[in-house]
């Protein structure tokens, strides 16, 4: 057992005016993540505590937040990997609605905009035929878990929060790469506007912290190349 | 009170409530429909599902052996029209997921793959890698956004049914991110709250599986059937839980003791099968109950490892090539790096017996209606009959999506056909409940919601465990008793209004109480052993058909232990026989105290 510093950011709207920074002493082991020491805190300490979580087991996506200023799931992240003093805030980029949960609306917004579904005219009563080698362009991208590290990490949600952001353009991209669709066409307008892929400016952060290395980066950049061939197209079209 | 007005509510947004809500969408367009749920709905714990879902697929495949498989799996507790109604549908629904998106794992040619599953004859179970509940969920979640007649309120908390006389239409709801109730008025109503394996301490669930849907219709009289079958998983990890999906015993990996030994064969699940070389309903692709069973004995006989204070048994998975691993098992690779320290490559994993499946649930007829007129369940907190005794893996997959269409399409029925109902006595119902929900706040001398609710989960893994003796079940039933008043007694201290996470503590906790007290009554009632709910009391260690060929209905009743009544099993095709694994007849089925010693 060692003994770690909570250095937690709280932010009660009914009180305060401002986040305050509130510091626990907990005792982790090898397998104690951050949520562990959270849900102590919680638990044993301060039941006023505001925080989401579930699964416990990294695929639920409700446990992201800032561990010394980096985007983490609070249950992938062990104590054992920090020195004695840690300090937690809530998501970047997302506005605080109690201590460390954030508000996920614009998020969510954005990942219904780029109509995440198969969009195709299949009337078959079997299941499409999709090879391993089909199966694989898509399925990186098709593990999001919209856990939004990645919005917290882009400097371009930062700035303009109407900008698609990596997982819902990802998401995007998901569905373009599946062989059974032929929706493209219904989600490039979103791609193509000032806010869809070109808002990125390839800082690659995104990529760095996704919990489940599915690479957001690299879905932007193939929907930039997508946009600009549409364009292209576009200007031959009559 | 802000009012609002839909046609049908879903409560739960995991896999039965979506697949509900888009089925209630699609059967009458003109409806409106409000999901409703206390966690945005891809964060429910259909994500956290593995392994996959059940269909006949194969030629060689039929109806009648996955209706055997079941019906057999589940100690003849199940009602076997509906088994059939269920594996006759269930194909159809995991063609439709395909449909709608989901990323199945194929084969060369590009068809659906299938793989072994525990319990099952042959190979049915559809997969998408090992995260075929998080495929499920979001390709769900995601189709729904289609349909604009479906609303969502999410973080919204149902506290309570509102009714006229019989009649179930609508909500109580507590909005987490204000601390404000709202009324939700509707003419249909659809529970799909999910479990309650929260109320023991280890289980693989997370942390919303608190059994609130349950104690919801169980307040309002709709009785809970079949809640002393509690499945407990044989392969979580220590201490957390965390499930280790039964593909990797589909993919051939075996469960070792501490000095290396096979066990399994020693409980009517053998002979040993070739390493690399899995045989269905043999050795661990035995069903859940039967493995868990024997890790009991296995630690009885001081033949367990020690994790760090826990009593594991061993999931070797080395003599599969790293390639099939990342390829069929890639998050139980990722798991067990980050939860245990091991790559399952080199060494094998410590794993143990966790509560993982509540059998049982808000009882429901085939069109997952209860007794009140306007409410109906689906998903694991109804019981629809479809698990009896014992759940076979890839089965709730399956059932979500069968029997969540069903769901919606009556409730739809339903609300498309049912008369406007009085909404004036909804104010005084809702009115009462907010000086109710009032009247929770106020300070503490010593207890805690926390400290409650470790106790409820401790009593209940003491009590209720693998194993029940009636001694163990009596103490559990008055330690729950007394938890029950100090839960009266007990205060919310955080006033605060805005995602009060202790209030929301508060609240699920008076619910699992209330599930508790009603999988321990059935649990002291049934004196008899079947599926996963064995006694070790003289006299009970068997299946007793001639008593117990019956679903339990636990009848709520305030202030009081709950009242137990008895269901004819529905039985239409396959006479109650002795379930059979391995290739050892007869003897397969020997209950406890009859295993033979470890050959080690």
């Amino acid at each position: 057992m060692s003994e770690y510093q909570l250095l937690l950011q709280r932010y009660d709207p009914e009180h305060d005016n401002e986040p305050r920074q509130q510091r626990f002493t907990v005792q982790g082991e090898h397998t104690t993540s951050v949520l562990d020491a959270l849900l102590y805190v919680q638990q044993q300490l301060d039941p006023t505590l505001g925080l989401r979580w579930s699964c416990r087991m990294a695929i639920c996506g409700s446990c992201g937040i800032m561990v010394n200023g980096i985007p983490k799931l609070g249950c992938k992240t062990f104590l054992r990997d920090y020195h004695a003093e840690i300090l937690i805030e809530p998501l970047a980029h997302f506005a605080v609605e109690k201590d460390l949960i954030v508000d996920m609306t614009q998020f969510l917004a954005h990942l219904s905009a780029v109509k995440p579904y198969l969009i195709n005219d299949y009337s078959g009563t079997q299941p499409h035929k999709q090879t391993p080698a089909q199966l694989a362009k898509y399925q990186q991208f098709s593990n999001c878990i919209n856990c939004g590290l990645c919005y917290s990490a882009c400097p371009q949600f930062g700035l303009n929060p109407e900008f698609l952001g990596p997982a819902a353009i990802t998401l995007a991209q998901r569905y373009n790469l599946d062989s059974r669709d032929n929706g493209k066409a219904a989600r490039m307008p979103q791609l193509n506007a000032k806010n869809g892929a070109w808002g990125c400016t390839f800082v690659g952060f995104c990529s760095d912290v996704c919990p489940k290395q599915l690479d957001p980066a690299a879905a932007v950049n193939q929907a930039k190349v997508e946009s600009a061939k549409d364009f292209i197209i576009s200007m031959f079209k009559p | 009170m802000q009012i609002l007005q839909t046609d049908i509510i879903v409560v739960g947004g995991g896999g039965a409530g979506l697949r509900a809500a888009i089925a209630a969408a699609e059967a009458a367009p003109q409806l409106n429909i409000c999901l409703l749920s206390k966690v945005y709905p891809m964060r429910s714990h259909t994500v956290a599902a593995e392994g996959g879902a059940a269909a006949v697929t194969l030629n060689s495949d039929s109806a009648a052996a996955h209706f055997q498989d079941t019906v057999s799996g589940a100690d003849w507790l199940a009602d076997q029209p509906v088994v059939e109604f269920f594996v006759k549908h269930a194909y159809q629904e995991l063609v439709q997921l395909e449909h709608w998106g989901c990323p199945w794992s194929r084969l060369q040619d590009g068809s659906v793959a299938v793989r072994r599953f525990g319990g099952m004859k042959t190979e049915r179970t559809w997969f998408a890698a090992d995260k075929t509940g998080f495929h499920i969920l979001h390709t769900l979640f995601q189709t729904s956004l289609k349909y604009p007649a479906i609303k969502r309120l999410d973080e919204y908390f149902v506290l309570d049914l509102l009714r006229v006389g019989e009649q179930v239409v609508g909500v109580l709801a507590l909005a987490l991110n204000s601390g404000e109730l709202i009324q939700i008025q509707a003419k249909s109503v659809i529970l799909a709250t999910g479990g309650a394996g929260r109320v023991f301490h280890y289980n693989t669930n997370g942390g919303i599986v608190t059994g609130d849907g349950m104690a919801l219709a169980y307040r309002h009289s709709v009785a809970l059937r079949d809640m002393e079958f509690v499945q407990y998983h044989p392969t979580g990890l220590p201490g957390s839980g965390i499930l280790i999906t039964e593909a990797c015993r589909g993919e051939g990996a075996v469960l070792l003791n501490n000095q290396g030994y096979r066990y399994l064969q020693d409980y009517g699940l053998g002979p040993e099968t070739p390493l690399g070389q899995p045989e269905n309903k043999q050795m661990e692709l035995g069903p859940r109950d039967k493995l868990s069973q024997a890790f009991w004995h296995e630690q009885q006989a001081g033949r367990c490892g020690d994790y760090n204070g826990h009593a594991v048994v061993y999931l070797d998975l080395r003599h599969l090539s790293r390639t099939h691993l990342q390829q069929r098992l890639p998050f139980i690779c990722e798991l067990a790096t980050a939860y245990v320290d091991i790559d399952p490559a080199q060494a094998a994993i410590p794993i143990r017996p966790a509560v993982h499946y509540t059998m049982g649930g808000i009882a429901t007829d085939i069109n997952c209606q209860t007794t009140l007129p306007g409410l109906y369940a689906v998903g694991e907190c109804a019981s629809v009959g479809l698990h009896g005794a014992n759940r076979l893996g890839s089965n709730s997959l399956s059932e979500l999506l069968v029997f969540g269409r069903v769901a919606g399409e009556q409730a739809a029925h339903y609300a498309s056909q049912c008369p406007a109902a009085d909404s004036k006595a909804l104010s005084v119902q809702s009115e009462m409940s907010q000086r109710w929900l009032n009247r929770r706040f106020g300070t503490n001398a010593t207890d805690s919601v926390a400290k409650l609710r470790r106790d409820m989960t401790l009593t209940m893994e003491q009590g209720c465990g693998i194993y029940r003796t009636g001694e163990g079940l009596a103490h559990c039933q008055q330690q729950l008793q007394a938890l029950q008043q100090r839960y009266q007694q007990l205060k919310v201290t955080d006033h605060s209004k805005v995602f009060n996470s202790e209030l929301l503590q508060y609240l699920e906790l008076g619910f699992g109480l209330d599930v508790a007290q009603a999988i321990c009554t059935a649990a002291m009632a049934r004196t008899e052993s079947r599926g996963a709910h064995q006694r070790l009391d003289s006299g009970m260690t068997q299946r007793n058909d001639a008593q117990f060929l019956c679903h339990s209905l636990a009848h709520y009743q305030a202030n009081a232990l709950p009242q137990l009544s008895w269901q004819a099993v529905q039985i239409s095709s396959l006479p109650p026989a002795q379930r059979s694994y391995g290739t050892t007849d007869g003897a397969a089925d020997s209950g406890a105290g009859n295993t033979k010693g470890a050959k080690a």
